[in-house]
């Protein structure tokens, strides 16, 4: 791991050779000093040899951290099932594939919907990036990148343009034009620089700003006009797999998931870190605040998901079973928050009771693992990807309470007719 | 290298290994496992066998599971060898009836198949470790922690053939043995993973995260854990009659039924589930661009409308182009901070403050803090009182709740699915004509002029959709159809009984025919009929 997207900041005299370098600001000893990066390098090299520094930074993190469950632990009072048992369960879910959405010719890893609620973008392996009308299941636009393993795929706020990248380090913007004949790719934007691949990408509030996170371990915020780094946030350990913005009133802070099992919520205008979570065994996989803003959930190749409260700083509820035995890719909210849909490397996907911490649905249907989960912005259907290279939009079948014949005879010819459609 | 990409790597099943692993173990335990016994396979009888059967029924009773689920399982502990088929060994199914299988031996389990380079690293940090106790560095002695406990099933392998090693070195002669070392620590000191410089800074990051957590976490203190989950009990009542998954919708799901009039309802007339979501919160207003507009109305009536501008325009400069950042922020002091503007909004002294000082070197963030305290403002005192005012309950009053759509009488036929203007094609609509505005002798290329061309063409296509919606959203409000509500309830009747009486006699026809048939009443006569020579 080599992270180089760092912000220099300063550039100055350093502490310790005093040529005029780009510093690095890091702490010693909670002192803030500046060094040049060659004289950081040789300062690690020299406390290694000796063997003592690392060990003894080690043990202060395991104070400091001790000290942090002690203060947690003070305001545990009570489990999240035992409030939720007053609340009436759920009945019975029946979910059914309305829509598959064929034409990709390898393994599709990721999904974004548009916000006017029918469109949806999709990448995959063989490096197309497809822009479908769902709905109708027509495709409108459809883009070759120059590399492989398109990992990370984003439609703009506006529908105006869309972001995918992978492999290739980087993040292009494609704007989206209605002529036929122009060629999408020729009015590409390259806007993020990583130093290893791209594995998840999202607009913020506006199609101005990109916030990427990637391989190398390190989230960045890009300009899309300039391609300028505006901000980067520094603190996982290994592959950042995945990031989600907060829906909250100030829309400053994000969330991202990696493979040293930490979450971490940033705040975007200082690139400081200022929480962290890490009860999961394995990689974190996919990363989703709660509706309100106030938690989120991941997804992980432990084979759980978690709720992490940001108030109260901690792990709120695991959603696990023992017949669960592989990760969860993806996960996504419903629109009031009480369903929590997962998709899982057992080419299911199982649908949660956040409340109640109990599954509801489990959707069979997929012939490879699904990669992504997404439900639609205004919350009535849920698109998944899966490595059988197809997409499916799916729904939940309510029967409506008159017990008229017609209504029967109408709910039951719907069914049939869902299964028709999900044979395809 | 430990940190390579996950995505693309062929197999990184690692955890849902241990988990299958233990399951299996689980499975053989001598009591509460499945219970094993001796299986015919045609001739021969195979010990320490069981059935398909006993599997799933053993998965359902451990699990609770659904047997569509416990079969599933199954399959693919089948799959991955770690349970095989006596009768048909190259078909790995799961059958669920008495066809016999058989556990694995953990020799031959996935996860001992580790990629070879791992292994051999184990095996010569074992030899070292053997050879001289305290012989191996700092980050060996982390390496080889890790790698204990990562193969912690094949470790007796590998301390062996650490010592298999050793004793056949130590034959060798002295010369030969000291340059074989020597080799094999060139190799592995460029072969190790990374560490030093690296993670010295990991260490120090986390270590800093830690220390910054704990401060806030003093100062600030934290929530009671049952305030948080009454919190999410509270959002999640709030918000289920506007969830299409939990409650469904008004007039119904477009992916259900095929009707979209669910997406294109609300255009001038609000629905009474939109309204009443505005008032959940103050974000919920604003984030919607009908609620914004009515409560820019409201402010206008109170003389307070340049709060919400000021908000507006510190937006965009936040999310807008960093080109066009100073013009927008010197645009923004003209209008609302300089005093004696027109549009003056009310900041206390020490914001505008810290705001003027910022407005000497501008950036993104430099009227985040105004912006805030206008937020607040807003927040506090006008959105109550909006939501208390008439112009407020007016609009809820007037705001309609769709009928359901109506259900044809033929439901498996498929309704038309209708394709709908792009967002793309609107907001370039938009470009063009202020192009065309903004520049008189700016020649267009052939980009634009197609694109006018598509626009206009498209345009009575628009113009014809927007009035079926008009004509759909009056029937919707009740104006044309209460008179023919009845007649339509009678013509559907009619509808019904036609298709029974046709539907019944058609069976019935097939009925008396097939019955002629058999018994030889109609058919083929014995010198050939003309009739069914297509037969």
């Amino acid at each position: 791991m080599c992270d180089q997207t760092f912000l220099a900041i300063t550039f100055g005299p350093c502490d310790n050779c005093s040529q005029n370098k780009p510093l690095m600001n890091i702490y010693l000893k909670n002192e803030p000093i500046n060094y040049c990066s060659l004289c950081v390098e040789l300062m690690a090299c020299q406390g290694l040899a000796k063997g003592e520094t690392i060990h003894t930074l080690k043990t202060e993190s395991e104070t400091l951290k001790a000290k942090l469950e002690e203060e947690r632990a003070k305001l545990h009072d009570v489990e999240l099932h035992q409030v939720a048992e007053k609340i009436e369960a759920l009945g019975q879910f029946v979910m059914k594939t309305r829509r598959t959405l064929k034409g990709h010719g390898n393994k599709v890893l990721c999904m974004d919907w548009c916000r006017d609620k029918r469109r949806i973008v999709s990448s995959s392996q063989d490096g197309k990036v497809i822009v479908w009308d769902a709905y109708t299941t027509n495709k409108e636009h459809a883009v070759t990148m120059p590399c492989t393993w398109v990992m990370a795929c984003a439609y703009a706020p506006s529908g105006c343009a869309v972001a995918c990248g992978g492999l290739d380090n980087k993040c292009s913007v494609y704007p989206l034009s209605l002529d036929k004949n122009e060629n999408l790719a020729a009015k590409k934007k390259s806007v993020a620089m990583h130093t290893n691949y791209l594995s998840s990408c999202s607009f913020t509030n506006s199609d101005m700003q990109i916030l990427t996170s990637s391989g190398d371990g390190t989230c960045a915020l890009w300009d899309v006009e300039s391609g300028q780094l505006l901000q980067s946030f520094h603190g996982h350990s290994a592959d950042v797999l995945s990031l989600n913005l907060a829906p909250s009133e100030t829309g400053n802070t994000f969330v991202s998931g990696g493979c040293d099992k930490k979450a971490n919520v940033w705040d975007m205008r200082s690139g400081q870190n200022v929480q962290s979570f890490e009860t999961h065994e394995s990689d974190i996989n996919c990363v989703k605040y709660y509706p309100s803003g106030d938690a989120f959930a991941t997804g992980s190749d432990d084979a759980t998901c978690r709720l992490y409260d940001l108030r109260a700083d901690r792990e709120v509820a695991i959603y696990s079973k023992e017949s669960i035995i592989f990760g969860a890719s993806s996960v996504d909210f419903s629109l009031s928050g009480r369903l929590l849909f997962a998709g899982y490397n057992d080419y299911t996907i199982n649908v949660w009771d956040v409340l109640k911490g109990t599954r509801v649905a489990i959707l069979f249907g997929h012939e490879n693992r699904v990669s992504s989960v997404r439900v639609s912005p205004d919350g009535t259907a849920f698109c998944s990807g899966s490595w059988d290279s197809t997409l499916r939009v799916s729904v939940r079948f309510r029967f409506s309470g008159e017990s008229d014949l017609r209504n029967i005879l109408y709910s039951m010819v719907l069914l049939f007719t869902g299964i028709r459609d999900y044979r395809w | 290298a430990f940190y390579h990409a996950k995505q693309y790597a062929p197999v990184y099943f690692m955890c849902a290994q241990i988990q299958m692993e233990r399951m299996v173990i689980s499975m053989q335990d001598p009591d509460m496992g499945i219970k094993l016994r001796n299986q015919r396979l045609l001739i021969t009888v195979i010990p320490h066998a069981m059935t398909g059967a006993d599997i799933v029924e053993w998965l359902i009773k451990k699990c609770s599971i659904s047997d569509e689920e416990a079969l599933h399982i199954g399959q693919i502990f089948v799959k991955y060898g770690y349970i095989y088929p006596l009768k048909e060994p190259r078909n790995l199914i799961l059958k669920v009836d008495d066809s016999p299988y058989r556990f694995q031996m953990p020799y031959y389990w996935m996860s001992t198949r580790w990629p070879a380079s791992e292994l051999d690293y184990a095996i010569y940090l074992a030899k070292k470790n053997i050879r001289k106790q305290g012989e191996l560095i700092e980050y060996e002695k982390e390496c080889y922690n890790a790698l204990h406990k990562r193969i912690n099933h094949t470790w007796d392998f590998v301390v062996m053939q650490a010592r298999e090693q050793l004793r056949a070195s130590k034959q060798r002669r002295k010369a030969d043995r000291i340059v074989l070392k020597c080799q094999e620590q060139a190799y592995w000191l460029v072969n190790r993973p990374p560490v030093s410089a690296e993670l010295y800074k990991l260490i120090t990051l986390t270590k800093n995260t830690l220390a910054i957590t704990l401060t806030i976490t003093l100062c600030e203190g934290l929530t009671r854990l049952c305030v948080c989950v009454c919190s999410y009990v509270k959002y999640c009542e709030q918000y289920q009659p506007h969830d299409p998954i939990m409650q469904g919708c008004l007039p119904s799901i477009p992916w259900i039924t095929d009707d979209i009039m669910f997406w294109n309802m609300n255009f001038a007339v609000p629905t009474k589930l939109r309204v009443e979501r505005w008032s959940f919160s103050f974000m919920e207003l604003l984030n919607d661009p009908m609620g914004r507009k009515e409560f820019l109305t409201y402010l206008k009536k109170e003389f307070s409308a340049e709060n919400l501008c000021f908000w507006q325009a510190c937006e965009d400069v936040r999310h807008g182009e960093t080109s066009k950042i100073p013009e927008k922020v010197d645009e923004v002091y003209k209008q609302f901070l300089t005093p004696g503007a027109s549009r003056w909004v009310n900041i206390d002294s020490k914001t505008m403050e810290k705001t003027l000082e910022g407005l000497k070197r501008p950036h993104r963030f430099v009227l985040d803090d105004a912006q805030m305290h206008i937020y607040f403002l807003m927040k506090k005192d006008s959105y109550p009182r909006y939501l208390k005012s008439d112009l407020y309950k007016n609009l809820f009053a007037r705001a309609i709740v769709p009928q359901e759509t109506k259900k044809s009488v033929f439901p498996f036929m498929r309704r038309q699915r209708h394709s709908s203007p792009s967002p793309a094609l609107a907001t370039q609509a938009a470009e063009d004509d202020g192009k065309a505005k903004n520049s008189n002798s700016f020649k267009s290329n052939s980009g634009t002029a197609s694109r006018k061309k598509l626009l206009m063409c498209l345009q009575p296509y628009w113009r014809l959709q927007r009035r079926i919606f008009q004509i759909k959203l009056d029937v919707l409000t009740n104006n044309i159809c209460k008179t023919r509500e009845k007649s339509n309830v009678k013509i559907q009747f009619v509808q019904i009984s036609i298709a029974v009486y046709l539907g019944v006699s058609v069976m019935l026809y097939f009925l008396i025919f097939t019955s002629l048939v058999a018994t030889d009443f109609v058919g083929p006569a014995p010198g050939g009929n003309v009739f069914f020579t297509g037969w």
